[in-house]
């Protein structure tokens, strides 16, 4: 029990740390198995010779920042415009679902809807446009990034607006907006001056791993980004599959590159935050009682509406594109349906599923146990996981995945602790474990701690307090935060590609070989189902405690 | 001291003669016995639905007859095979290694031959290995140009062709100037896979070879020829054409089954394609128009092989001969054939098979999109793998970073 | 007509009628409302500053020196409030406070958010975190940052269960002679009698 924050770190740190230092070796020269033996910065000279390299560098700096400002200014927007009223359970109701529709698949839909020959071209061809053939626009794809980032916003509002559902509490919400509202202050700009800044620092980390996951995105970044050249993260997984084994060692100097630009950037975003803080408190003391309310409102309701139609949408046409036979330009729906593809496809499906939700359900529990060991820890020990120490429980999320993955993959094979399904729930449960210590750490920190106190008054061991009433006064949350960890589980790629050396087949690896092909019916397929595995964990998730509470008022609202 | 000695020695010897395990396909018998209940991981690409069908196909009749299981690990891009058998040699995993049998071919064989990575000889000794057409399809012993020396088995073979919908596109270009000339014409319907996608790599050599002044040159190693004077005439036609391609040269699909999806969806009139059969197919399950036709350049077009090979330290090497063989097989390969399962070319002799084999090839109707093998004309030999890696690079650094 | 006005105000949970009240505050007078928990105390003063939670729906009338508040926005009401807490932003010092409730037109926001501390004994406090300050004079930068924002009106939600015996003397003595230096009419809930006695206005019971 005392082991488990122990246990934990070496976990999450460990991994990472070794799969790190194996990268740094080939990075500068070394990388005996294909000849490479001399020391020295060949490596890193043939990466800033590569004639892209600015531009990528540039791409993966400029979307990775973007997406995240864009994101976390949305969702400040609607929870500063609707939080705690009626119509925020309906935002909420409709975001939250888009928690579980994993990165590609959401990237397939939108790429679906958006593009020049897309659904929304299609609805409003020919009679509006007068187009027979798809125009030749270059919208995805686009030499900015734009429709990469706007990808990256749509999925990234429900995760930093769920983070700071959890923390809001803390803030005293409702009571600070009605001092900043009897003071003459709209509810917006009270919200912003009176809550924000103490949100802020309880969602600062949630933020951080946006801003690294955006920078240094794989997938999303292949279906809806630049390739002419792509940001760097997608140009390093390309030079790792280059037949040409040399390019191995420019893919580790550029892995390191990236870590740098993450780094960078977040360094980048410290300052601004300080900036940003202090012009806050200016504007807050400054008394300004500014009146954009009704128009920030409607605006907020508006980004908010985007966001869950762009990836409903996206996954609406692609389940139809699952059943079409022939859909051809412009029309605005199949021109034929037919269930073929899932009665070739469905049987192949099955097991794949399996292994998947056994994967993900075995790397969720073990960092349940995990992640409630350590608070369990905390509490009765009165400790605090604080500073450094809460550092190392994200690096996994802050260091690029690509980074430390295939370092992470020679030390396993050194071991020969690979291929299997346990080594594939092993490095899951690294990416899985932050996530869930994110989404319970609050709930479990936030419980009464007088409940206890009165337990023990009435003669109750540690060990009942925690069965009996901590656990179970806290099913909600923790169910809501194995379905995050599943979720997260589900969506590997890199992890699950590398560690299980291609033997272990998940949904997603499965969706992402197909999508090679881009036959959007094939893909449609592999994308509802990831899509449905996801969400019959947060349905469960939700409700589960329903069902066990059902007639305990005070325990169903926490769902 | 002597003692000593002799128990090093015998150490080194048993770390030097693994190969006393490994199985030999001149004693066929003993193979098919030691595959019996083996599981062979055949890693595949797996972008496309019908090779996955095949693939799949292909396992069940091993299992069937040779008590073989195949676990098809669909890859998204071969070179993620390479990759994982080196980071086991890295980590001195020299048995029992995670890929028993690679669908291979060009420069990920040569970097994996040069670099050691593959078992064998063994393909030659096959008993399926009498069909093969060595002599009239020299690309199943020369890998672009490369000498396979038994180390990988051919299974498919794959030329060059373009595929055009005819409902926008009736008479398409037949050259390179022509292709140029009808873009300058109709901007912004052709592309092709952005190198160094294979495919996309494929175009750049396959105009190479319609552009330049020798195109015996290419046969040779890029550091053997004047590099510049020879490509001078594709980078001066890639100058003009790339502004007229799909969103003007600025975005690429990514590999070649993309492009189906583009021509579905209207948004290009033209593409390449490696295997004549694939327009056929993808009529065949409603993903192209049945407008769709395929053709061949004037000068002729690229053909090759597509392998398997067996890496140095796989887990069922039994197994995976198994499958190599069965492949080979006329059944296996009249079923590739088939537009409807594969549409890929046979690597076999008709000359070798009997009245009824030869009969099935005869019998199979090869789509409305598929050209007969006296259409496709002889094929071009691939140029030396370090052309694909020098043209793809020297693309990338011209129009491939341009924005 | 100047003065807090509540005509016929009844608010609603669901079906049934959970409080209702008809009453006139002048300025500078307290209207003190008792009664037990769950009487709806708290849920009438949300009626009046605007913030009802939805569940809730209130019928009637509010007026505030001749405006109708019925249907404003909470920041367009011009009605202060007090909690037992105080509820200071603890992102902001004392003097950001302050400065959050001084409107924006104000001259010379310094001297008065340095005349305002004067006002309450805390000279030279703008500077410090409001975590620092001991309970009175967090209810004191409290009740400042509220007369500040010049409001119309002033609710008080149990404003001084929260402080020890002698102290709670000397904060009513500073509310209430605030609230009638400036006119506001007060509305104040409480379950203390003592406060409704030092008060000294009309004096209601919820059932």
């Amino acid at each position: 029990m005392r082991l488990a924050p122990l246990l934990t770190l070496l976990f999450l740190a460990g991994p990472v740390l070794a799969g790190l230092a194996g990268v740094v070796a080939p990075a500068l020269g070394y990388f005996p198995a294909i000849g490479a033996n001399d020391w020295g910065l060949g490596a890193f000279r043939a990466l800033f010779d590569w004639p892209g390299i600015s531009t990528a560098i540039r791409l993966s700096v400029t979307t990775g920042l973007a997406a995240t400002a864009i994101a976390l200014a949305v969702t400040v927007l609607i929870l500063a415009a609707w939080s705690g009223t009626r119509t925020f359970r309906w935002i909420e109701r409709a975001l939250s679902p888009l928690l579980s529709v994993p990165h590609a698949a959401a990237a397939f839909g939108i790429a679906f809807l958006i593009a020049p020959s897309g659904w929304i071209v299609r609805a409003i061809s020919p009679w509006l446009t007068g187009w027979t053939r798809p125009p030749d626009l270059l919208i995805l794809q686009d030499p900015l990034g734009i429709a990469m980032v706007l990808g990256l916003v749509a999925k990234e509002v429900p995760f930093l607006l769920l983070m700071a559902l959890a923390a809001l509490p803390q803030c005293q919400p409702s009571r600070s907006l009605t001092v900043a509202q009897s003071m003459g202050y709209g509810r917006v700009t009270g919200w912003l001056k009176a809550v924000l800044p103490r949100l802020y620092p309880l969602i600062r980390l949630p933020v951080y791993a946006v801003l690294a996951y955006s920078m240094s995105v794989v997938d999303v970044a292949i279906i809806l980004g630049p390739n002419t050249p792509p940001p760097l993260s997608v140009q390093v997984v390309r030079w790792m599959s280059q037949p040409d084994l040399t390019l191995r060692l420019t893919a580790a100097a550029g892995a390191l590159l990236q870590t740098g630009l993450v780094v960078g950037a977040l360094i980048t975003w410290r300052l601004a935050e300080m900036a940003l803080a202090r012009a806050g408190r200016r504007w807050a003391t400054g008394g300004a009682r500014s009146n954009g309310d009704p128009a920030l409102r409607v605006l907020a309701m508006a980004l908010a509406a985007l966001s869950a139609a762009a990836i409903f949408a996206g996954l609406a046409g692609l389940g139809l594109w699952s059943i079409t036979s022939v859909w051809r330009f412009p029309q605005a729906l199949p021109d034929a349906l037919t269930l073929s593809h899932w009665a070739r496809h469905g049987p192949m499906v099955l097991p794949t599923l399996a292994d998947t939700v056994l994967i993900a359900a075995s790397a969720t529990l073990a960092a349940l146990v995990l992640v409630i060991a350590c608070l369990e820890t905390e509490i009765r020990l009165r400790l605090r996981l604080e500073g450094r120490a809460l550092w190392l429980l994200y690096l996994p999320l802050i260091i690029p995945q690509i980074a430390f993955l295939p370092g992470l993959q020679t030390l396993a094979l050194n071991w020969g602790a690979d291929m299997g399904r346990v080594a594939v729930t092993l490095v899951h449960l690294v990416f899985v474990l932050p996530y869930v210590m994110l989404s319970l750490a609050d709930p479990y920190h936030g419980w009464d701690a007088r409940q206890a106190t009165v337990a023990a008054a009435l003669g109750a061991s540690p060990r009942r307090i925690f069965w009996r009433l901590r656990l179970s006064m806290l099913l909600a949350p923790a169910l809501t935060a194995a379905a995050v960890g599943f979720a997260v589980s589900v969506g590997q790629y890199l992890p699950t590609l590398l560690i299980g050396g291609g033997r272990v087949q998940t949904l997603t690896t499965e969706a992402v070989a197909l999508a090679a092909g881009g036959d959007r019916r094939v893909i449609g397929i592999y994308a509802l189902a990831q899509t449905g595995v996801v969400v019959l964990g947060f349905a469960a998730a939700i409700g589960l405690p329903r069902l066990v509470w059902a007639n305990r008022r005070g325990l169903r609202g926490a769902a | 001291m002597f003692r000593w000695t002799a128990a090093l020695g015998a150490a080194a010897l048993a770390l030097t003669t693994p190969a006393l395990a490994d199985p030999d396909p001149s004693d066929w018998n003993a193979v098919l016995e030691q595959a019996r209940g083996q599981t062979v991981y055949w890693n595949a690409w797996g972008g496309a639905t019908a090779t996955n069908d095949f693939i799949a196909w292909a396992g069940q009749q091993v299992q069937d007859r040779y008590g073989v299981t195949v676990e098809h690990v669909k890859l998204s891009d071969t070179a993620d095979a390479v990759s994982r058998v080196l980071a086991e040699k890295t980590a001195g995993k020299d048995e029992g290694g995670a890929i028993d049998l690679i669908w291979i071919n060009g420069a990920n064989f040569a970097a994996m031959k040069e670099a050691g990575l593959l078992f064998g000889p063994w393909a030659q000794d096959l008993p399926n290995w009498r069909y093969v057409d060595v002599a009239g399809k020299p690309a199943v012993t020369s890998d672009f140009t490369v000498p396979t020396e038994g180390l990988e088995s051919p299974w498919a073979m794959a030329q060059v062709v373009f595929y055009h919908d005819t409902a926008h596109l009736p008479e398409p270009p037949k050259s390179a100037a022509a292709l140029a000339d009808w873009a300058a014409a109709n901007p912004g319907r052709f592309t092709f896979p952005q190198p160094p996608d294979f495919l996309g790599t494929t175009f750049l050599k396959q105009a190479l070879y319609d552009l330049a002044a020798d195109p015996a040159l290419l046969q040779q190693p890029v550091d053997a020829v004047d590099y510049d004077a020879v490509t001078a005439p594709l980078w001066a036609w890639l100058d003009d054409l790339t502004p007229n391609l799909w969103r003007e040269g600025r975005a690429y699909p990514q590999t070649g089954p993309r492009q189906l999806q583009l021509m579905s969806d209207g948004e290009i009139d033209l593409a390449i394609s490696f295997s004549p059969g694939e327009a056929s197919t993808a009529i065949a399950n409603g993903q192209l128009p049945d407008s769709v036709r395929s053709f061949v350049l004037d000068g002729g077009t690229i053909g090759n092989a597509s392998f398997v090979a067996i890496p140095y330290n796989a887990n069922a090497k039994a197994g995976a001969m198994v499958l190599a063989d069965f492949l080979l097989s006329p059944e296996a390969q009249t079923r590739a054939q088939d537009p409807n399962v594969l549409g890929y070319g046979t690597v076999l002799d008709m000359a070798t098979l009997t009245d009824d084999q030869r009969a099935a090839f005869d019998a199979l109707d090869l789509g409305i999109a598929t050209l007969t093998p006296a259409e496709l004309g002889a094929a071009l030999p691939e140029p030396h793998p370090s052309w694909a890696v020098k043209l793809a690079e020297d693309w990338t650094a011209r129009y491939g970073v341009a924005q | 007509m100047s003065g807090l006005i509540l005509d016929h105000l009844t608010i609603h949970l669901g079906d049934a009628p959970l409080v209702s009240l008809t009453a006139t505050v002048a300025p500078g007078e307290v209207l003190t409302v008792m009664g037990p928990s769950g009487s709806g105390k708290s849920t009438l003063l949300a009626a009046i500053t605007g913030t009802l939670a939805p569940a809730f729906r209130c019928t009637g009338r509010i007026a505030l020196n001749g405006r109708d508040l019925t249907g404003l926005p909470p920041q367009g009401r011009r009605v202060g409030i007090l909690f037992q807490d105080d509820l200071l932003f603890p992102h902001l010092s004392v003097g950001g406070n302050l400065g959050f409730g001084l409107p924006s037109g104000a001259r010379d926001r310094k001297a008065a958010i340095d005349a305002a501390l004067a006002e309450i004994g805390l000279e030279g406090f703008a500077d410090r975190d409001p975590a620092t300050l001991s309970g009175g004079q967090k209810a004191r930068v409290a009740l400042m940052r509220m007369l500040l924002s010049e409001p119309q009106a002033l609710l008080l939600d149990e404003p001084f269960s929260r402080l020890d015996a002698a102290l709670r003397d000397q904060m009513r003595d500073m509310v209430f002679s605030r609230a009638r230096a400036r006119g506001l009419p007060v509305l104040m809930v409480t379950h203390d009698a003592e406060d409704a006695r030092a008060a000294g206005g009309a004096l209601v019971t919820l059932p």
